[in-house]
């Protein structure tokens, strides 16, 4: 590990809403499996640090915590926490934008979806945090929801169809801690053709009775 | 047992065997890296590709692909050696070119397989990936650069030493080995990953830069710093020893070695005692063989045998042992003892203090209970066996004693002998049960009545058959079996270690495990060893001995194996080996030895025991008379561990400035007093 800009808590323990969350996930798994429980409990550590901390990561004493949990070795989950990039190993801001630039995005201008983000934030590079703390930009490959292309994820909620002009719009709203609704910006229906379906338009379930 | 054929040679290999397994078999060489027979298979380096007929046109990978009937391998194809050249060529575009300023240079496995499928120059003109190097103690050097990623050092800490530190965080391009937050290996066995990693991305911090491998020279020997005699080889370059590596015995060692036993070696050059020494005025001072001599006839001249004795310590080989103990009985002094920390051993017969169902018998145990011992410390290459026993045939494992983390999972059932009866219902419900009886047990005052006791537990829970022989005592010192084979023991109304501190003249061989304080001032103390530890500081003549590196020796292992090491380098300075100056004193004060050549020694030591005929071989057996040793009524009074430090446990481990760094990063410093 390189050095690090920033301190680990001392201390980690699990609340009571993560300690029945955790519960519930265990109960999953047949005895002597709760290994098998790992990620979403790494999960449960990430949330409740954003509910104390306002920064959604999973500190070194929350991987310990979730191996004493789950009775594994601590190494087992630090290099689960390691191999995937949705756990945070390092404190971010409070929104963590996500931002898809594999080629479906890229091809419907995620270029300038990225530039919209970095100027309305201030934030130069890939993983850095705004000044103000509030955001957290990361590059991400496919999300999977190419047909709304391009994507912008802020934490866990999919902003579709975006560019420029809509991420200022998104980046002040969250500013104003008043996130909108999820979804298409272009009020497309779930993954549907712009301007409402081109199929299927009448009910007809037997064409030709 | 499917028969495959492998490049026209027919095989038939055990059912679930792997192909490379039966590449083996056959006699073929197979590439590999990540690959090793004793750890799980991962499959990850992809450098052992063949080609198996009937399969998808593909190279497949020989170590994951199970052997099957009628199976048709070809091991050196085009397609064979095109793959293998690919996977050379991917491992190589991270890999440093410093092979010249790299320690594993000579025998790295990665040099060698390039020289059969590396190219001879480079399509990568990219830059190469630097990964930060971990700082994993005192004993294993990293150089992450040169990792590539096979895997076999996470799986042996994992699976083998049982204390997972080390694993692989992040993934693809950013994979690094390592212990994520920075941390000392606190295993026992962590430098074996030194051995098993095939490049130079872990090597030996204390022999770092220091030799080239092709400049040493290589000779076998028995490791003297517990009481497994692991096989061991000493490189050495002149007079010095650079290094120990295990040499493989399936018997003892398998291929492993405890650290201490790999890394104090530094301590065989410190503290040396490399002239003889006189106490003059109070003081010791430097003297010539011939004025330490001297000393020694004067003060025995007339004296009666019964006010001498003589104490064996437990780095000793047996022919020093019987040289001083032939020499006693010239003296007329029953007045002899290897038992220096007061183990209350018998050798009314071997197996009251052998291991006798041998070490590689622990794999056939199916129920272990572990009295009064702490393996873990006291043979970590043992405790490895266990804990195989118990990872690879599900054996349960009992303990009485301190409780403590042995790497495997165990039934706590007591700390003292009132867990006696719990432990007989716990090994009951084996079929192939096992006692283990540490030296922990065995050293209180009610030794004697804890070893009647355990072999009493033994023989009711069906552990001392015919076949399977399941009493064992666990020794800490090399030489004690070996000694009691010998019977350096008291004589007819000889006298103990305890009783023969107030004699007039007393022969420390090596002896420095005891409170040499309580050693009468009156005492004439002659110390004849190599170190400059506790016995020399007490001594009135000192005469140096050698260290078990420097000379020839008979080492019986606590399985009760008999087994040589070789000289590796010359005694330092005026030192000699040890039965030369016992032999070389007996004609100075008039009772002449009658061996003249280590042969002629070795032939009396067959005589004295006939076990000592058998170098290294020792037959697996049973037990057909049950009758144990004599006790007494035991005292309920918890087991003590008996080593506190692994690290520092003999005179040339605390010389050593590695073991002492050892402790300072692993074991928990002592309190800070309240301000």
């Amino acid at each position: 590990m390189a050095e690090p800009d920033f301190e680990q808590p001392a201390h980690f323990a699990f609340d009571a809403e993560s300690g029945a969350e955790i519960a519930h996930i265990v109960a999953k798994y047949p005895v002597g499996r709760q290994a098998s429980a790992v990620i979403p409990a790494l999960y449960v550590a990430q949330r409740q640090m954003k509910r104390q901390t306002g920064s959604a990561w999973v500190p070194v004493k929350a991987m310990d915590a979730v191996a004493e949990r789950l009775g594994m070795a601590p190494i087992r989950v630090y290099e689960v926490t390691t191999f995937y990039f949705m756990f945070n190993t390092a404190p971010i801001g409070k929104y963590h934008l996500q931002l898809c630039t594999t080629t479906p995005c890229w091809l419907r201008g995620s270029d300038e979806v990225v530039r919209a983000c970095r100027d309305a934030t201030g934030i130069k590079g890939w993983k850095e945090t705004s000044a103000d703390g509030l955001f957290t930009m990361t590059e991400v490959e496919c999300v999977g929801a190419c047909v709304n292309a391009p994507i912008l994820q802020v934490d866990d909620d999919f902003y579709e169809d975006m560019d420029a002009e809509k991420v200022k719009t998104l980046i002040a709203a969250l500013r104003e801690g008043k996130p909108p609704p999820p979804g298409s910006m272009i009020g497309r229906q779930t993954s549907a053709p712009e301007g409402g379906p081109t199929t299927l338009t009448t009910l007809q379930f037997a064409p030709g009775t | 047992m499917p028969k495959l054929t492998i490049d026209g040679i027919e095989v038939e290999v055990p059912a679930g065997a792997t192909v490379l397994q039966a590449a083996e078999a056959a006699g073929i060489e197979i590439p590999r890296f990540c690959y090793h027979d004793r750890l799980s298979i991962a499959g990850n380096c992809r450098m052992c590709l063949v080609e198996i007929e009937k399969t998808p046109p593909k190279p497949i990978s020989s170590c994951t692909y199970p052997a099957a009937e009628g199976m048709i391998v070809h091991t050196d194809t085009p397609m064979v050696r095109n793959g293998r050249r690919g996977v050379m060529e991917f491992l190589l575009i991270n890999h440093p070119l410093d092979c010249p300023i790299c320690d594993q240079g000579g025998e790295c496995d990665l040099q060698d397989q390039a020289m059969g499928y590396g190219m001879d120059h480079s399509r990568y003109a990219e830059n190469k990936r630097a990964v930060p190097d971990k700082n994993l103690g005192p004993l294993v050097k990293t150089s992450m650069n040169r990792c590539i990623h096979c895997t076999r050092c996470i799986r042996f800490i994992s699976e083998v030493a049982g204390v997972p530190d080390l694993g692989a965080t992040s993934r693809g391009e950013h994979m690094e080995v390592g212990t994520y937050v920075e941390k000392a290996l606190s295993s026992e066995l962590s430098a074996n990953i030194i051995d098993l990693c095939p490049v130079g991305a872990l090597t030996s911090k204390p022999y770092a830069f220091s030799a080239r491998s092709w400049e040493l020279s290589k000779t076998d020997s028995i490791d003297v710093l517990d009481a497994v005699g692991a096989n061991i080889r000493v490189d050495t370059r002149g007079p010095e020893v650079l290094r120990i590596l295990p040499r493989l015995n399936e018997d003892v060692n398998e291929e492993w070695l405890g650290d201490k036993s790999r890394f104090a070696i530094d301590g065989l050059k410190r503290k040396r005692l490399d002239k003889p020494w006189l106490r003059r005025d109070g003081k010791l001072q430097p003297a010539t063989w011939q004025q330490a001599f001297d000393a020694i006839a004067a003060k025995l001249h007339g004296m009666a045998g019964e006010k001498i004795g003589a104490i064996a310590g437990d780095l000793c080989d047996a022919e020093s042992m019987l040289a001083l103990k032939d020499l006693m009985t010239a003296l007329g002094s029953p007045n002899i003892d290897c038992r220096q920390d007061g183990a209350k051993l018998t050798n009314a017969r071997r197996d009251y203090y052998t291991f006798n169902t041998q070490i590689a018998g622990i794999e056939e145990a199916d129920a272990i209970l572990i009295i009064g011992s702490n393996p873990r410390r006291e043979a970590p290459v043992l405790n490895a066996r266990i804990r195989k026993a118990w990872s690879q045939s599900g054996a349960k494992i009992g303990l009485i004693g301190a409780e403590t983390d042995l790497t495997y999972p165990l039934s706590h059932l007591g700390t003292g002998p009132s867990a006696f009866a719990d432990g007989e219902g716990f090994l009951k419900s084996g079929k192939r049960p096992m006692v283990i009886v540490g030296q922990g047990a065995l050293t209180r005052a009610d030794g004697a009545a804890v070893l009647a006791a355990a072999w009493g537990i033994a023989a009711r829970a069906g552990a001392l058959t015919a076949e399977w022989h399941g009493f064992n005592v666990l020794h800490t010192a090399a030489a004690r079996v070996g000694a009691l084979d010998l019977g350096f023991v008291p004589g007819p109304n000889g006298k103990s270690v305890e009783a023969m501190l107030d004699l007039d003249v007393l022969w420390l061989l090596g002896a420095d495990e005891f409170d040499t304080k309580k050693i009468a001032a009156g005492t004439f103390v002659i110390y004849q060893g190599h170190h400059g530890d506790a016995g020399a500081a007490r001594a009135d003549v000192i005469l140096p001995g050698a260290a078990y590196t420097e000379k020839s020796g008979t080492y019986v292992n606590t399985e009760g194996r008999v087994q040589r090491g070789f000289m590796a380098t010359h005694p330092p300075g005026e030192s000699r080996e040890d039965w030369k100056i016992i032999r070389a004193l007996s004609a100075r004060i008039g009772h002449t030895l009658p061996y003249d050549s280590i042969e002629a020694l070795r032939a009396r030591l067959e005589q004295v025991n006939p076990v000592f005929a058998n170098i290294s071989f020792l037959p697996r057996f049973g037990c057909t008379d049950t009758t144990g040793p004599r006790g007494g009524a035991t005292e309920d009074v918890a087991f003590a561990p008996r080593i506190k430090h692994y690290h520092r446990t003999d005179p040339i481990s605390r010389a050593s400035p590695t073991m002492a760094a050892c402790v300072a990063a692993l074991e928990p410093a002592p309190a800070m007093a309240a301000e």
